[in-house]
């Protein structure tokens, strides 16, 4: 013991004159640090109740409630998180997975209540005082508990495709499959989006599983144009997937196309299951496209014999003769439709109802009738000298090529229209050789086409001018030209509140010349082979069917569906028409035999 | 006042002692805990006592049994991550680390380099927060509360620290597999140093007025001798088995993060006893002072901060097994997980050194130690029962 050890503990006295560390009075309240993991906040006007916080809580303290104000909003579950703090640990998981960044933290962390069922709230629906706290817990810029990026596609670089019809997007290996899979939250707002409503968390689950067999079956429950939708879907789903708000969407349309292209066609029956019993009723279809195929494999499904007439002399309807090769290769579509046709469909080719057999004969002679007619006929486009021979429709440019004719475009070609007809007209032409000029009414935002056509039309080389109204079709003076006249269009707001439309400007008008002018700007349906006794029966307006439910109509045999009763005119529409009338019409003919 | 017993024999004799006989009323049988002043948690001493000296001490855990290992055989990879830093509740950043750490080597996960940078900082962080807790309590132990007061208000300070890097002052749940959840706020590097001086500052005080007390002296002095021979049979590690004049540190020894970048050395001495060890975790205190200081020049500011992760809702870390370990304020701290491939984890095994530390040598060195010692032995061998009870 040494003196200095007796008086050290006296140098206590060092820190007494030291700022004090606690302040007793007054008592203020130390806010949290400026990322504090507090009270949640959730900005519910930006959730979609997805679910993902949900899902990763591992203390089941997040529940997904309705409330009613979000109920049918579109790519929203109309679900939100109802938060119990007798279980949330505050780890912030649910933060950081939030697929839209709606939910947040605030730095608060205390709140004294006399009733516990408070501790039990919606945030963001139920008013909290920290709801608008600019501060607290986010998720940092550049971390991320899934890959917000999509795997990238290999496609064909634009100078290459522009030369040949092959296909342009070359699929994705297993490899990149599984890791695009393994993106998937598994919230199922896509199932809602997409017209057939297909599984597709669980289709995609299957190709994580690496059980491909799996999947393929769980597409062909709401779709049996697996191989098409893959590749030219308008897939609703993507636009609604959560994962895109902050980074990219699923690419669900190749993943779809991933799970088809891993089975041999030669497996599909033992894959798919086998054939039930025959029901002996009889349904006729008419249309062999999207629609009428879809409701044919559903009735074939069920045991029903079907007929299907079509007019052209293959299957497919307008996946056949309107969507070019580069999109849609033919094998892709003959794998579908031959599985479809393989369970027994009665194919009917060159057969026109309305010609070759009349309307009124299906009628009697079947016990349902199934039409599913599409749009075949082109829209005009109103203006002078639009019967010009030079003047060539998408639809008819689209279906040579199809068809191995040669459409005889020329080497110099405009188009008119936006929609995804234009764009495949404009493609297949430069592919042709020709070069290319789409002029279209509106801006490049407003084309009804798919970004990714409009992106990779301009890619291969196809000028677009926009805002440009065609105004008359006037003879060169050259053999094999034509001239077109067309002015600048302004756009003027809708005061109803639409989308702006276009108004021509009388001194702005230009004149070019081309070897021929492709219209590709709609088309219409051709009902004529419908008696006009009965047309009043179906309730037509503007050349289209209004069906009731399971796609039936005011004629007690018929249903309907495909773009001439939809109003979207996509191909998925046309299958989940199908499937839709396939499921009326068995329960139309088993009320119908129980009778 | 004098020390009541000079650490017994260091025999290695583990042969079991001769049962007393309570009904001579010669002894007293008293239970202490299982809540105990200081920081020694939850855990109960079964002491026989022969006037007011210890002849047989037993130990009894299972106060904060909260079963985490069959927990996490149950949740997603994810899922465990907000789970394991509970497990050492006043150190829950040494769980965080080893967890991702066992993950990622089983998945094969390479770590930006900012992370393993920020992963070190918080590392000493937490070792420096554990460090001041731990000296006030064996301040505390020895009836210096004020000392306690002091450096439980540094440990304070520190949390601040914590909840601005991390949003949580106790339970960071910043180091997710695969890297860290952000990287540092706005002016940290300044409010961080500015601490490290005045915590240094406080730290040569609390060395005059605790450690040069003569009270402590002969209260810590020849208390709970750990003889060098004991060290490698009993499976001591860490300061306890530093202050015995083993020269291990797993810092050192295996670097792991960024430590092989830092400029230190391993801190050992021989007294053996309570005394040397609370010296060495003084020494050990202001080691963490300058590793941050190390940190905070060598960290990078910019670059990422976590791996490109597979997504966390469907993870399925391959089939594999590993052990990975780091030093933590006690020692050597071990993960061992076992995964078969699943979603979930098959087998996780918690290796903390309080389960040696708190019962079998706690039980040894007990035996000849005044009782009014106990509560300071223990804190001297710097126990967590949380990470006993796994």
């Amino acid at each position: 013991m040494i003196l200095k050890d007796l008086l050290s503990p006296f140098f206590v006295w060092q820190r007494a004159f030291e700022k004090p560390y606690t302040s007793i009075r007054p008592i203020q309240e130390r806010p949290g640090a400026p990322a504090y993991r507090g009270f949640h906040i959730n900005v519910s006007e930006e959730c979609i109740g997805c679910g993902t916080c949900h899902t990763i809580c591992q203390n089941d303290a997040i529940d997904m409630v309705r409330v009613e104000e979000f109920e049918g909003r579109p790519g929203d579950s109309g679900l939100r998180p109802r938060f119990d703090y007798g279980r949330c640990c505050w780890c912030g998981l649910c933060v950081d997975i939030c697929t839209t960044g709606s939910l947040r933290m605030s730095n608060e962390y205390t709140w004294v209540t006399a009733d516990p069922t408070e501790y039990h709230f919606t945030a963001g629906v139920e008013a909290t005082r920290w709801q608008d706290n600019p501060l607290g817990y986010r998720r940092a810029e550049g971390y991320h508990l899934y890959p917000p990026k999509r795997i990238g596609m290999e496609m064909l670089a634009p100078e290459e495709g522009v030369c040949s019809f092959d296909e342009v997007v070359k699929g994705y290996s297993e490899v990149q499959a599984k890791l695009e899979a393994d993106r998937c939250v598994e919230c199922g707002i896509c199932v809602a989006a997409c017209p057939a409503h297909m599984d597709v968390p669980d289709y995609i689950r299957s190709i994580r599983d690496g059980d491909y067999e799996q999947g393929l079956q769980q597409l062909y429950r709401t779709n049996p144009f697996p191989a098409t939708c893959g590749r030219i879907c308008t897939r609703r789903c993507e636009s609604v997937c959560p994962v895109g708000i902050q980074g990219e969407p699923i690419a669900i349309r190749w993943l779809k196309r991933f799970i088809v292209d891993q089975v041999a066609p030669e497996d599909y029956s033992r894959i798919l299951g086998d054939q039930p019993a025959e029901s002996s009723r009889h349904v006729a279809i008419v249309g062999a496209g999207p629609g009428g195929l879809s409701a044919a494999y559903y009735l074939r499904r069920k045991g029903h014999a079907v007929t299907v007439f079509e007019a052209q002399e293959k299957a497919g309807g307008m996946l056949r003769y309107g969507v070019p090769d580069y999109r849609l290769p033919a094998a892709a579509l003959d794998k579908d439709i031959d599985h479809i046709v393989s369970l027994g469909v009665e194919m009917r080719f060159n057969t026109r109802v309305g010609r070759d057999i009349s309307f009124r004969e299906l009628l009697d002679g079947y016990g349902a009738v199934f039409l599913s007619t599409g749009l075949s006929v082109p829209s005009s486009m109103r203006i002078q000298g639009e019967d010009h021979p030079r003047v060539l429709s998408g639809l008819q440019v689209l279906a040579d090529v199809a068809a191995g004719r040669d459409p005889g475009i020329g080497r110099k070609v405009a188009v008119i229209g936006g929609g995804n007809v234009a764009m495949d007209a404009a493609r297949v032409s430069r592919r042709l050789g020709a070069e290319v000029t789409i002029l279209y009414r509106r801006r490049i935002a407003d084309m009804p086409a798919d970004s990714e056509e409009i992106h990779e039309a301009q890619e291969e080389g196809c000028r677009i001018v926009t805002q440009a109204i065609p105004v008359e079709v006037v003879e060169a003076e050259q053999p094999g030209q034509v001239l077109i006249r067309w002015g600048e269009a302004e756009m003027v707001p809708d005061p109803k509140g639409g989308r702006p439309r276009p108004v021509l400007q009388e001194h702005c008008m230009h004149i070019d010349g081309f070897e021929s002018i492709i219209s590709a700007i709609g088309q219409g349906s051709d009902l004529g082979f419908i008696p006009a006794d009965l047309q009043e029966q179906l309730a037509i307006e503007w050349g289209k069917f209004k069906p009731g439910d399971y796609q039936h109509t005011g004629l007690a045999k018929v249903f309907v569906g495909g773009d001439v009763a939809n109003r979207t005119a996509d191909a998925i529409s046309a299958i989940e028409d199908g499937h839709h009338a396939a499921r009326g019409i068995d329960r139309f003919l088993d009320r119908d035999q129980a009778d | 006042m004098t020390p009541t017993t000079t650490g017994h024999s260091a025999s290695l004799d583990f042969a079991q002692p001769e049962p007393v006989d309570l009904k001579s009323g010669k002894y007293v049988k008293v239970w202490q805990g299982p809540q105990h002043p200081g920081i020694t948690g939850n855990m109960s001493l079964e002491l026989v006592l022969d006037g007011d000296t210890v002849i047989e001490c037993r130990t009894h855990v299972g106060y904060l049994h909260r079963g985490f290992e069959k927990l996490m055989e149950q949740r997603t990879f994810i899922q465990n991550y907000p789970v394991v830093c509970r497990i050492a509740v006043p150190e829950p950043a040494f769980n965080e680390y080893l967890y991702a750490a066992a993950i990622e080597a089983i998945s094969g996960i390479e770590v930006p380099e900012r992370a393993n940078w920020l992963r070190t900082l918080n590392l000493e962080m937490m070792r420096l927060a554990s460090f001041l807790m731990w000296i006030g309590g064996q301040g505390g132990a020895f009836g210096q509360y004020t000392v306690a007061n002091w450096t439980l208000t540094y440990r304070d300070y520190v949390l601040d620290l914590f909840e601005e890097m991390t949003g949580g002052r106790i339970y960071h749940m910043y180091m997710v597999p695969g890297g860290v959840r952000a990287g540092l706020p706005a002016g940290f590097e300044k409010r961080i140093l500015e601490l490290m001086d005045t915590t240094g500052k406080l730290l040569d005080q609390v060395e005059r007025v605790m450690y040069h007390n003569v009270v402590f002296k002969a209260r810590a002095r020849g208390l709970g001798i750990i003889a060098p021979e004991m060290v490698d049979p009993y499976g001591i590690v860490g300061p306890n088995a530093r202050a015995s004049g083993m020269r291990r540190d797993l810092r050192k020894d295996e670097p792991y993060l960024v430590y092989d970048r830092l400029d230190f050395e391993v801190i050992s001495g021989t007294g053996c006893d309570a005394y040397e060890r609370a010296w060495l975790r003084l020494q050990e205190t202001r080691l963490c002072i300058r590793l941050i200081r190390q940190i905070i020049a060598g960290a990078p500011s910019e670059g990422p901060f976590q791996a490109d992760m597979p997504n966390v809702l469907h993870w399925k870390v391959p089939a594999g097994e590993t052990y990975v370990k780091a030093e933590c304020t006690r020692g050597e701290y071990g993960y061992y997980m076992v995964t078969d491939g699943s979603e979930k984890v098959r087998r996780v095994h918690v290796r903390g050194p309080s389960y040696t530390h708190a019962i079998a040598v706690m039980e040894r060195l007990a035996v000849g130690t005044n009782i009014a010692d106990i509560a300071g032995l223990m804190v001297s061998l710097h126990t967590y029962p949380p990470e006993i009870e796994r």
